[in-house]
């Protein structure tokens, strides 16, 4: 594997297998391009003519579907970079053979997440100079930004040792990577869970719950992308591959009963003594205006169908694996939004009880934060379908012979 | 009728043939009564005493001038004269949601007599301010002197992180500022030329706004918040932000 090529050959072997590739894989390269580009427009025009003209955000509901989206993107980049740790970091030779897909992976949707908070935060050109240049070290999103800087440049410069078949730098890098991406997604949790006057989000279950989520999340993504991966190269899976996706669904089982287990408590929680504000929110998501959002997606979809689905396939039976991966993905994206409105939509002076303020909020996303959204997604599977060609099917040693 | 009829036909027995445990009984009785009374008195005038003393929520005023307001509820008609004057004094803009102060409005339908009262409400200013601590880049902070939640519209990114800490939905994003906007008490368009009141004290009609200094014993704020007669109290202290505009009535 060691073997030293020319410029031009790696070039040509690029060449050569995007050529190779059927039309479907064109057609998907082309819609997921075209959804990164009517989101950059869209994003750009929002910025020019101004956010509040395109955008359905409100005084009271600031962070609307692109934030859901973009904690998706870096709940989904952590988990990546956590579940492959175990193998390629922690040394469980089980775990190796995902070790290169993951890591792109997590590169591909933490740029994901940047793409789509570019075009939320209002002034994103100001954040590069004033986060370097006056710092507040009290604030959570100051460290969550930075750390996930500096975490992506660890998985950026891991992904380029594991290519370049240098163990101990990746183990380090990987290692740096996992510690960063901690404290990082921790501290988004905390940007949620430090906020004294939001009762559904206050509290130390936050920075704890995004970090049980993103090892979830990493499972769910790891399984649909290793198995659509072979679909893509149009290869057999080997041995090494099957036992690696077989102890990743036992991961994943594992981790959605925690977050069932999370669930159920904080559900449990907001009922008793009826707390003031999360209360009211508790019953928006069991039988109010999240209710079918809640139990249809939150629970049915990303955790309950899985679960099941995972140990009916005993983690060998891929469609079931690939099933129950894809349902996860779209419930945890509805779970994220649910996080971010539910926690919004309580008025601050709903405790009042003055007639502005007497019922939960509502936000229904814009065209736009809709079109953004897409392209966050669409910027993850363009990336993953070049991955698949450009680095060869990521292929790890093990995996290779 | 026939009870009293019964009563004035008995003859006044004398206490000197009271028994004296009855006697000892009856005036146990006769001290719990008045123990519970006293007792409950006392409690309540110390828990008004807990919560109309100002320096509880603020709980020290390190300020010089230290910019307080109180919000002398019940005098409020919501004739929006505060908020036409704060929109032109400080050019808010004329879009939905822009606004540095508003007036709530409250209904109580088993009231009996008044049923409406009127809340305005604005930055509280607070001592332990959420969205100072909140931002990444400094664009918000307490202003060293007079303690004013201020903005430094150069460095605000527009994360609108500071629009979820505030438990008091005191701020907008003003696209014409490209910045986050909130109430600074007029520091910049009227205080610091001279003014003595902000433009929505100044405005209202009913004096419902009494604006002044915290750390002046002298000051009408000061006066009013560190007095036990009348209840003084702040929105949602819960949050524990520490509030620097309080409330009453009268």
């Amino acid at each position: 594997m060691a073997q030293q090529f020319t410029l031009n050959e790696l070039v040509s072997g690029v060449v050569n297998r995007l050529k190779s590739a059927g039309m479907g894989y064109y057609l998907m390269v082309l819609i997921s391009g075209l959804l990164v580009l009517a989101a950059t427009g869209a994003g750009l025009h929002a910025m020019i003519m101004g956010h509040e003209n395109f955008y359905n955000v409100t005084r009271e509901m600031p962070w609307g579907i692109l934030i859901a989206a973009y904690v998706f993107f870096v709940v989904t980049s952590t988990g990546l970079c956590l579940v492959s740790s175990i193998g390629h970091v922690f040394g469980i030779q089980d775990f190796m053979p995902i070790a290169k897909r993951s890591v792109f992976l997590s590169i591909a949707t933490i740029l994901s997440g940047f793409f789509v908070i570019a075009f939320e935060i209002k002034l994103p050109w100001r954040m590069a100079i004033y986060n370097v240049i006056s710092p507040n070290l009290t604030s959570n999103i100051w460290w969550m930004g930075t750390l996930y800087g500096i975490y992506l440049m660890f998985m950026f410069m891991e992904y380029v040792f594991l290519n370049m078949n240098k163990h101990n730098p990746a183990v380090v890098c990987g290692f740096s990577g996992s510690v960063a991406g901690i404290l990082a997604h921790s501290n988004l949790g905390a940007v949620f869970g430090l906020l004294m006057g939001r009762e559904f989000w206050h509290g130390p279950y936050m920075p704890i719950y995004f970090i049980a989520s993103a090892m979830m999340t990493g499972c769910a993504v790891i399984i649909m992308f290793h198995i659509l991966g072979y679909k893509v190269n149009n290869e057999k899976m080997g041995p090494d591959m099957e036992r690696s996706l077989e102890v990743t669904t036992k991961v994943g089982i594992l981790l959605i009963c925690v977050i069932l287990f999370f669930t159920t408590w904080k559900m449990i929680s907001g009922i008793a003594g009826e707390p003031g504000g999360k209360y009211e929110a508790i019953m928006a998501l069991i039988n109010g205006k999240f209710a079918f959002s809640f139990w249809v997606f939150e629970i049915l979809a990303a955790m309950v169908a899985p679960l099941i689905l995972f140990m009916l396939s005993r983690g060998k039976n891929l469609k079931f694996m690939l099933l129950a991966s894809i349902s996860m993905i779209i419930g945890i994206f509805v779970m994220r939004f649910n996080l971010v409105m539910v926690g919004q939509s309580v008025p601050v002076y709903l405790e009042l009880g003055v007639n502005e303020y007497k019922h939960l909020m509502d936000y229904v996303p814009s065209l736009y934060e809709m079109i953004i959204t897409a392209g966050g997604f669409g910027m993850t599977a363009l990336l993953f379908l070049l991955g698949e060609k450009i680095f060869d099917g990521h292929k790890v040693d093990a995996d290779h012979h | 009728m026939d009870n009293k009829m019964d009563l004035d036909k008995h003859q006044n027995e004398g206490i000197e043939n009271i028994p004296m445990q009855q006697r000892r009984d009856f005036l146990k009785m006769g001290l719990a009564i008045t123990g519970i009374f006293a007792g409950g008195s006392m409690l309540s005038v110390a828990s008004t005493f807990n919560r109309a003393h100002a320096s509880d929520f603020a709980k020290k005023y390190p300020y010089k001038p230290h910019y307080s307001m109180v919000m002398r509820q019940d005098r409020c008609i919501d004739c929006e004269r505060c908020m036409e004057a704060c929109v032109k004094t400080n050019h808010v803009p004329n879009v939905h949601g822009a606004y540095r102060t508003t007036i709530l409005e409250k209904e109580t339908p088993d009231a009996i007599g008044g049923k409406r009262e009127f809340i305005p409400v604005l930055c509280n200013q607070c001592n332990l301010p959420q969205c100072v601590r909140v931002c990444p880049t400094k664009a918000t902070y307490k202003d060293k002197t007079n303690g004013i939640v201020m903005m430094k519209i150069q460095n605000c990114i527009g994360c609108l992180t500071c629009q979820e800490g505030c438990p008091y939905n005191a701020r907008y994003f003003s696209e014409e500022k490209k910045a986050v906007d909130k109430c600074n008490f007029c520091i910049d368009t009227r205080l610091a030329h001279g003014e003595k009141l902000t433009a929505c004290a100044f405005a209202c009609p009913a004096e419902v706004r009494v604006f002044g200094d915290l750390s002046n014993q002298e000051d009408q704020v000061f006066k009013l918040v560190h007095q036990i007669e009348k209840q003084v109290w702040v929105l949602r202290p819960e949050a524990g932000t520490r509030p620097n505009v309080f409330y009453t009535k009268g």
